[in-house]
């Protein structure tokens, strides 16, 4: 093992190589470019395919195509380009694929900023294609953990035959901090996948890619296996950080670097004689529900921080379910909030003054 | 003793082809199973299947296949082949498919020469979807979105496939053929044959336009419409070799 400085785009790359991935298709978006500018040297080197595809439509498919028979694949994009592969990560949700999806975020709408941003949440978690389906969404808060997710995201992708996504941010993806890396790369053991459709290779059945059911019953018996899926997904796999929660007044909660945030302020507040406390999703979906029902017992108030307009206040409150008041506090477009801002938010809810 | 003149293809399953009767894409579909009989590469050639409607071939080849999205097998293709850059890797794709929304799949892995084989079925209509105009739809040809014939000015002229991707250098062979009749059945097996062994030979992207029919949506009988490709089709989309590379010559 040794310590290196690593810029977060790159840790994406690094971690999907020492996760065993050796395809990556991509087409360059800002703020994640420096990712395919990593691979696109490094592939070569560890005899894997980097590929600029000729838009995220097609890099989709491509990954469609690698996942179909049966090798690790690896996408990445920012939030445009996450809306042209909604199609495709749709299909691959219904045709079980397993493969990992990256979304640095930017601020939108529409070609919005490159700034920093988390308002892609519900289009992660929420579906964001057609039909009845959900992606595992992970979101890291620091380099580090961008490249143990990464591990972790390929193997619930195999695990669960599933897409999976780690969202990010610009944030995220540009900041440089020591990493523990093992000095070799390791091809890591990878599941067998006896569906996949490489060619018959001496097999009898033929295996078919497909998430076409055309006789509804049998489309429903799809969905059905897909949710039970979701469940087990669910029961066995939500992640999530808590800190300083066991006697705090009021939870912060956010994601990725909007939890950061949060965790900073935690501390500020303990500080000024405020307990405060911390839930920190890793799993924004499956969402940790559970762990706010339990915190809603003891605390008095809520606060969501989030890049964003206020998406994840959904999933929040209804974990919280009406037992105390959500609070948010947001910036959108890429602004970043800033930990004084938020702790002022804090100061005045605790005070009662926005009721 | 009698001698078995037609056998299934070992590349075909027994299930029932759903295309309606005259419909030309079974012959299509023959004519692939029995160039990868003949290769002996059905144990390590995959296919991909369209949105269309072929859409079900992948019930039709006996052997790994996908569906893909629409407009998208040449991406799910290039997947699959830069994973398993020793298969043999063929798309089959209708006009709609791929001359509409699939045209910058079609066009990049051309450019890219990637080494997969498309079979292009040309029928001047959207089969699946009721008739609709196709990017080939002949100038004024009635389909259900022209109802008094596709005119110049609204919706323009064909998009003509091979001529189009014949300009591009990673497309070292692009041939148009047609099945409606027995001699021209021969060339066209001949030419997804040639297709094949350029892919086979590492030699870049292949692809056969066929023209095809669809009696159902041309609102004709199955001996009318081979008439009507002859007649109407032929003359708008020259057969031919459009480029070969001398290896395969
Ligand atoms: C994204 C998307 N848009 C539209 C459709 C509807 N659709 C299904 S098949 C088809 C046209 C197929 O026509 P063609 O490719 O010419 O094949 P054919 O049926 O004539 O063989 C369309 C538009 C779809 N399935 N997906
Ligand atoms: S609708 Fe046309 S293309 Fe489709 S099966 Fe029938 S005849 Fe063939």
């Amino acid at each position: 093992m040794s310590k290196v400085l690593m810029k977060g785009n790159e840790a994406i790359g690094e971690g999907a190589i020492r996760a065993g991935c050796r395809h990556f298709f991509g087409y360059p978006i800002t703020p994640q470019s420096e990712l395919p500018h990593y691979l696109a040297k490094r592939m070569p080197e560890v005899g894997g395919v980097f590929l600029q595809a000729e838009s995220e439509t097609s890099s989709i498919n491509m990954v469609y195509g690698a996942a179909g028979t049966g090798f690790r694949v690896l996408t990445s994009s920012s939030s445009p380009g996450l809306s042209l592969m909604q199609e495709g990560i749709s299909y691959l949700a219904g045709a079980e694929l397993p493969c990992v999806i990256v979304n640095v975020m930017r601020g939108g709408p529409g070609l919005g900023s490159i700034a920093p941003a988390q308002s892609d949440y519900f289009q992660a978690v929420k579906g964001g294609g057609h039909g009845d389906y959900k992606l595992i969404v992970l979101a890291p808060a620091s380099v580090q953990e961008i490249i143990d997710l990464m591990q972790v995201a390929f193997d619930l992708g195999d695990k669960y035959r599933t897409p999976v996504m780690l969202v990010g941010d610009g944030i995220l993806g540009q900041m440089m901090e020591p990493v523990e890396l093992a000095d070799e790369v390791t091809l890591p053991e990878i599941t067998a996948k006896p569906w996949a459709a490489g060619g018959l290779k001496g097999r009898e059945t033929p295996n078919i890619i497909n998430s076409l059911y055309i006789v509804p019953e049998d489309c429903e018996k799809l969905n059905h296996r897909l949710f039970a899926k979701y469940e087990a997904i669910a029961t066995e796999e939500t992640r999530w950080e808590e800190y300083r929660l066991a006697d705090a007044e009021i939870v912060l909660t956010g994601f990725g670097t909007a939890a950061r945030i949060a965790k900073s302020v935690v501390d500020k507040a303990r500080a000024e004689g405020i307990k405060a406390g911390l839930i920190r999703p890793i799993t924004l979906w499956p969402f940790p529900s559970k762990v706010y029902a339990k915190a809603a017992e003891q605390a008095q108030r809520f606060l969501c921080v989030e890049m964003s307009m206020g998406q994840m206040i959904e999933d929040v409150k209804l974990a919280v379910n009406g037992k105390k008041p959500v609070h948010f506090y947001g910036r959108s477009g890429g602004m970043v909030p800033l930990a004084k801002d938020v702790l002022a938010e804090v100061k005045k809810i605790m005070a009662g003054g926005d009721e | 003793m009698a001698k078995v003149m037609f056998k299934r293809p070992a590349a075909l399953t027994d299930k029932q082809f759903h295309y309606c009767p005259g419909c030309t894409h079974g012959i299509i579909h023959r004519l692939v199973a029995e160039v990868i009989d003949e290769m002996g590469i059905r144990d390590h050639t995959v296919g991909v299947c369209p949105v269309g409607c072929s859409v079900f071939a992948y019930d039709y080849f006996n052997m790994d296949m996908f569906q893909a999205a629409h407009g998208r097998a040449p991406a799910v293709a290039t997947g699959i082949k830069r994973t398993l850059p020793d298969r043999m890797v063929f798309t089959y794709q209708g006009d709609g498919d791929l001359a509409s929304i699939g045209t910058a799949e079609i066009v990049h892995a051309a450019a890219r020469g990637e080494k997969i084989t498309t079979v292009f079925v040309n029928n001047a209509v959207y089969g699946m979807t009721g008739g609709q105009m196709a990017p080939t739809t002949l100038p004024g040809q009635k389909t259900t979105t022209t109802p008094k014939g596709r005119e110049k000015e609204a919706a323009g002229l064909p998009v003509k496939i091979s001529e189009m991707l014949s300009t591009l250098d990673g497309a070292v062979y692009v041939a148009r053929v047609s099945v409606h009749d027995p001699k021209h059945i021969t060339q066209a097996k001949k030419a997804i044959r040639k297709a094949f062994e350029v892919q086979q030979a590492g030699l870049g992207f292949s692809l056969v336009e066929v023209l095809s029919t669809c009696p159902t949506n041309w609102g004709l009988s199955p001996k009318e419409s081979l008439k009507w490709l002859a007649d109407n089709m032929l003359p708008y989309y020259p057969l031919g070799v459009y480029k070969e590379p001398a290896e395969v010559k």
